[in-house]
């Protein structure tokens, strides 16, 4: 039977995180980027652009997308697939607020 | 009044406000005489409205107006208030409570509706006399009191009651200040563009607005006298009003040993931990959630009736609230989810003449969240969609207009729309011109352009945000003769172009995003990703020093003040100034590259080194041994100035006129950290043999025997193009000044992201020429400008993050090497 695994891990204070920006987390098998939008939502996708794997935390967020620093794919951040003609999907993972804090569910992200 | 009755339950009720009332209310409509009820009220009076609070502070309203339930309905309903008495402890093994007046009162069923306590924050002095909140009767009339006196307010909080305070105690004839510890006021209900509105009218008031300001201390001698700033300001006050926020009162529930976070914790039914213990209003939390506005507290209250009378009723599941602000005079209205978004989820509706913005917000069909400003009326059509989560995507395209709008039939586009429109239908409603005027001028003066209707006709002159009708009209009158026009609007969020846009922050001193967004007009919330970094730069050309440069509106590059490279390492290029290094230097540079372990070490074109393949993390290290070497940045990511090439020159040159070196680093030391429409590159060459290839960069000087020749417009990259000269001079530092005065032509002039050649182009050489050539007082006024713009950028960006300006920003936010056991749940 499949039990459902949660790990809340603490990553800290929503405010570490600037403002339509990103901050980015290590895992033994990757590089989870946080992002920050302009009225306090957090997401987080892998750091790696489906298109030649730019660092997607180093893009400018606009609404609930992130356009990709390298060549400019712009990144749905809920979903993480590519928008408008391009296509492709950056894996997204669970975080929540609680309390101004950010947690992401280390469950998932450190797996698989 | 009815007799006690043995086979009634007893209820009690503790808290007589506006939970408490309404839910009584729904009882005794639903079970008369079911209950025999106690009401212990803190307040000595009866059940008041405490939304009117506001009007009765602004004299707009007395207390009698605002009695709910006056002393005949309590008499009615039988109902033993105990005013003024205030519950001190519940015994649930006894199932009693006691007052502060020794009343001992039993009960079957017990309820809590205390309601919440303001919060009053925990600064020296916060107890002084003069130091009041807003909650209640009491609180309004010592502020009346101190009104009376008149002298100067202080509201402490710019969400909506701290601002509905300050329009009260400024009807009062008090000089008002307003602190808020956010950037934006009520920022919890309103977005960037309404909060933008909001204090514009609260201004207007004559009431001041410090945002982003934090109170650290209340003064005093015996009672009030000033509070201080975090920023080390003192602000003199008579009185301070608190409105910063309320605390679930929640104090006498959990001594009693029931369930209780941030208020006291109920379920659907509004039962808390105990069974014959309910709780309803704003001292209550559910699903994690607690609120601050009457809608939710009715639909509770109607909920617990119906369960105090036996009805089996579907629980309560929370609420969606909206939210308006009682200020005569400003109409806001916001509800749901109005998070920024793109222009694929929103529409957006602004008319800057009349001050008015609504924002509506979508996901997947469905109405999520809707601001509005100015015009407010149909809020309660939004709110109801979305409480319905009805699917609007047929109606899309109207939905802005509002509910009188629908059913109109198919959307018309917008040269059939103009075309429909009477005569007099105004078009541009700035300066008054209806369409009528505007056609008649076409026909009668044959005009053809949207610039000649402008000129003739004023309209869209002034805040441009009627020119896509305008150009309807046009190519409504003229049909297939209008030949479209040559303009390009600066991206899909607005109908003006970029040079139209420069010209009305400049004329209408438009000093920030929401005043440019509401003030043009901009079909989106917040802008997008073409029309941000280009409002930065226009702002922080226009208003230097002034005007906070919004980094987020950056490309990583200039954001992190390096080159990010295709593997997301970044690379460092420190100035040389003019191609000039030194021995030291070098040494230095090949220490860091070792000590770094960098991976490629390169000289680049532009006569420097580059260190490529570095990681972010490392940047500040990196930097910080730089700058300990004396270096700076060499800003190679910057759309600012990049190097200034030069050859050998006179000193040590056969063939040299003029010191080109010197001149190149003097270039170089003037003009380095300057923000600029795309980047700009200058060399100076010793003679015209030119080996610093001076006539392919932006700005070139070519020494000859007589002086210098300034040369422009040049380039060697995705597009080649000799230099035009522009003039000559005879001495250094007119050559210095000419050059700073086309790039300052240059900032002020460009669309964003023309290289110089490209302005240059557009507007012509010769009119550069008349400019700084001709013109010397023009000239000389252009390099007084540039120089107090260089002013705002003295700063090594590399030095200020350095010394931690947002150190974090470059290091993870958590590292985990060990992948922690998942658990089961
Ligand atoms: C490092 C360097 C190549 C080198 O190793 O020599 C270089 C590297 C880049 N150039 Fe360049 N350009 C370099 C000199 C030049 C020159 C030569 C010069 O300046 O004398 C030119 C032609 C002159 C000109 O600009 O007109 C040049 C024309 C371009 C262009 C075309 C610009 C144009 O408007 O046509 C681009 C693309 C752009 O900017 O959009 C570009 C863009 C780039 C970018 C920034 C591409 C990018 O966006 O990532 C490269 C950055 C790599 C990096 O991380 O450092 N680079 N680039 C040179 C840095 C000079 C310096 O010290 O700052
Ligand atoms: C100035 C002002 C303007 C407002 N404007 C709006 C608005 O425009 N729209 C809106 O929706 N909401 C508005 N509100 C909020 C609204 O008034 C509250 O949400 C509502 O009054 C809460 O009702 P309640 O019954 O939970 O609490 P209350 O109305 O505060 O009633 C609680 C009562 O319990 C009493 N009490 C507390 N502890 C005890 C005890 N131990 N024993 C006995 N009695 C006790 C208190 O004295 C108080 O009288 C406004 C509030 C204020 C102050
Ligand atoms: S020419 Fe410039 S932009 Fe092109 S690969 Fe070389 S460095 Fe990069
Ligand atoms: S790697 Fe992201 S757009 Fe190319």
């Amino acid at each position: 039977m499949e039990h459902k695994r949660e790990y809340w891990f603490d990553l800290g204070l929503l405010t570490a995180i600037p403002v339509r920006g990103a901050r980015t987390v290590q895992v033994p098998r990757r590089d989870i980027a946080v992002f920050r939008t302009a009225n306090n939502e957090v997401f987080a996708l892998e750091n790696k652009c489906p298109h030649k794997g730019g660092p997607l935390s180093e893009g400018i967020v606009h609404g609930r997308k992130v356009a990709c620093p390298l060549h400019n794919w712009v990144i749905d951040l809920e979903s993480g697939h590519a928008t408008g003609a391009d296509h492709g999907c950056a894996r997204s993972f669970p975080v929540k607020i609680e309390n101004g804090r950010v947690f992401i569910d280390m469950g998932v992200a450190a797996a698989a | 009044m009815t007799s006690p009755d043995k086979c009634r339950r007893k209820l009690v009720v503790v808290g007589n406000g506006m939970a408490a009332g309404r839910m009584l209310e729904e009882l005794f409509a639903r079970a008369p005489g079911a209950h025999d009820v106690t009401i212990f009220g803190a307040e000595p009076r009866v059940n008041y409205d405490r939304i009117m609070l506001s009007p009765v502070l602004a004299g707009e309203k007395t207390y009698e107006d605002i009695v709910i339930h006056g002393d005949a309905w309590y008499a009615e309903n039988g109902i033993d208030l105990r005013r003024g008495e205030r519950v001190v402890a519940v015994d649930r093994e006894a199932r009693t409570v006691t007052s502060s007046a020794g009343t001992v009162a039993p009960y079957d069923e017990l309820v809590l509706a205390t309601g919440s306590d303001p919060f009053v924050i925990p600064v020296p002095g916060a107890s002084l006399p003069g130091v009041v909140t807003f909650r209640d009767l009491d609180d309004v009339e010592k502020m009346l009191e101190a009104a009376n006196k008149g002298g100067s307010a202080v509201v402490i909080g710019g969400g909506l009651l701290g601002l509905e305070a300050a329009a009260g105690l400024a009807l009062k004839g008090m000089k008002v200040t307003v602190v808020h510890l956010m950037p934006t006021l009520m920022e919890r209900q309103l977005d960037l563009s309404a909060a933008y509105l909001l204090r514009r009218a609260i201004e207007k008031r004559g009431i001041t607005v410090e945002t982003g300001a934090n109170t650290v201390a209340i003064f005093g001698a015996g009672k009030v006298e000033a509070i201080k700033l975090e920023d080390g300001r003192t602000l003199p006050a008579d009185l301070v009003v608190m409105a910063v926020g309320i605390r679930p009162n929640a104090a006498l529930a959990k001594a009693a040993g029931l369930e209780v976070r941030r208020g006291i914790v109920v379920d659907d039914h509004l039962a808390t931990s105990d069974p014959s213990i309910y709780s309803v209003g704003e001292c209550v939390e559910h699903r994690g959630a607690c609120y601050g506005l009457v809608a939710p507290l009715y639909e509770m209250a109607k909920v617990l009736a119906a369960r105090l009378a036996g009805e089996e009723v579907a629980g309560y599941a929370g609420s969606i609230t909206s939210t308006k602000l009682k200020v005569t005079g400003v109409d806001l209205f916001s509800a749901g989810d109005f998070s920024e978004g793109d222009e694929t989820d929103e529409v957006v509706l602004r008319d800057p003449s009349r001050g008015i913005y609504k924002r509506v917000i979508l996901r997947d069909g469905h109405i999520v969240g809707a601001v509005l400003y100015g015009d407010v009326a149909d809020g309660s059509w939004y709110f109801d969609l979305i409480k319905k989560h009805a699917d609007v995507s047929e109606m899309r395209e109207t939905l802005i207009y509002g509910q009188a709008f629908q059913g109109g039939g198919a959307a018309l586009d917008p040269i059939s729309a103009v075309a429909a429109l009477s005569d007099d239908a105004e078009i541009c409603g700035c300066n008054g011109v209806s369409k009528g005027t505007i056609v008649g001028a076409i026909k009668a003066k044959g005009l053809t352009t949207l610039d000649e209707v402008r000129a003739v006709t004023k309209a869209s002159a002034s805040c441009g945000q009627c020119t896509g009708k305008v150009e309807a009209v046009l190519a409504a009158t003229l049909g297939a003769a209008y030949s479209g026009s040559s303009r390009k609007p600066m991206c899909k969020c607005t109908d003006l172009t970029h040079e139209e846009v420069r010209g009305f922050i400049a004329s209408k001193e438009l000093k920030s995003f929401p005043a440019i967004l509401q003030e043009l007009g901009w079909k989106t919330s917040c802008g997008c990703p073409t029309c941000r970094p280009a409002l930065n730069y226009y702002l922080i050309a226009a208003w230097p020093g002034e005007y906070r440069d919004d980094l987020q509106s950056r490309f990583v590059n200039e954001r992190l003040h390096a080159n990010i490279q295709k593997d997301g390492t970044f690379s460092v290029v420190p100035r040389m100034w003019g191609g000039l290094t030194t021995p030291a230097e070098l040494r230095a540079i090949a220490d860091i590259a070792e000590k770094y372990q960098v991976p490629l070490v390169k000289m680049t074109g532009g006569q420097r080194v580059d260190l490529i393949g570095i990681p972010k993390a490392s940047l500040p290290n990196v930097w910080a041994e730089l700058l300990a070497a004396g270096m700076v940045s060499g800003q190679a990511y910057a759309k600012g100035l990049r190097t200034v090439k030069t050859c050998v020159g006179k000193s040590w040159c056969r063939f040299g006129t003029q010191d080109s070196m010197g001149l190149g680093v003097k270039l170089e030391k003037l003009m380095c950290g300057s923000w600029t429409p795309a980047k700009v590159k200058l060399a100076v060459s010793g003679c015209p043999r030119n080996c610093s290839e001076a006539t392919v960069k932006d700005i070139g000087v070519i020494c000859v025997d007589s002086g210098y020749d300034i040369h422009i417009a040049g380039a060697a990259g995705l597009h080649v193009r000799a230099t035009d000269l522009l003039g000559h001079v005879d001495t250094e530092e007119e050559a210095l000044e000419v050059c700073a005065a086309v790039l300052q032509a240059y900032r002020e002039q460009a669309v964003y992201l023309d290289r110089l050649y490209k302005w240059s182009e557009k507007v012509g050489l010769d009119a550069v020429r008349a400019q700084i050539i001709d013109d010397l007082a023009n000239r000389k006024a252009l390099y007084q400008r540039f120089l107090v713009s260089q002013r705002a950028v003295r700063k090594d960006p590399w030095a200020e993050r350095v010394a931690g300006r947002e150190l974090h920003e470059f290091m993870p936010l958590a590292k985990l090497d060990i992948i922690p056991a998942p658990v089961e749940a």
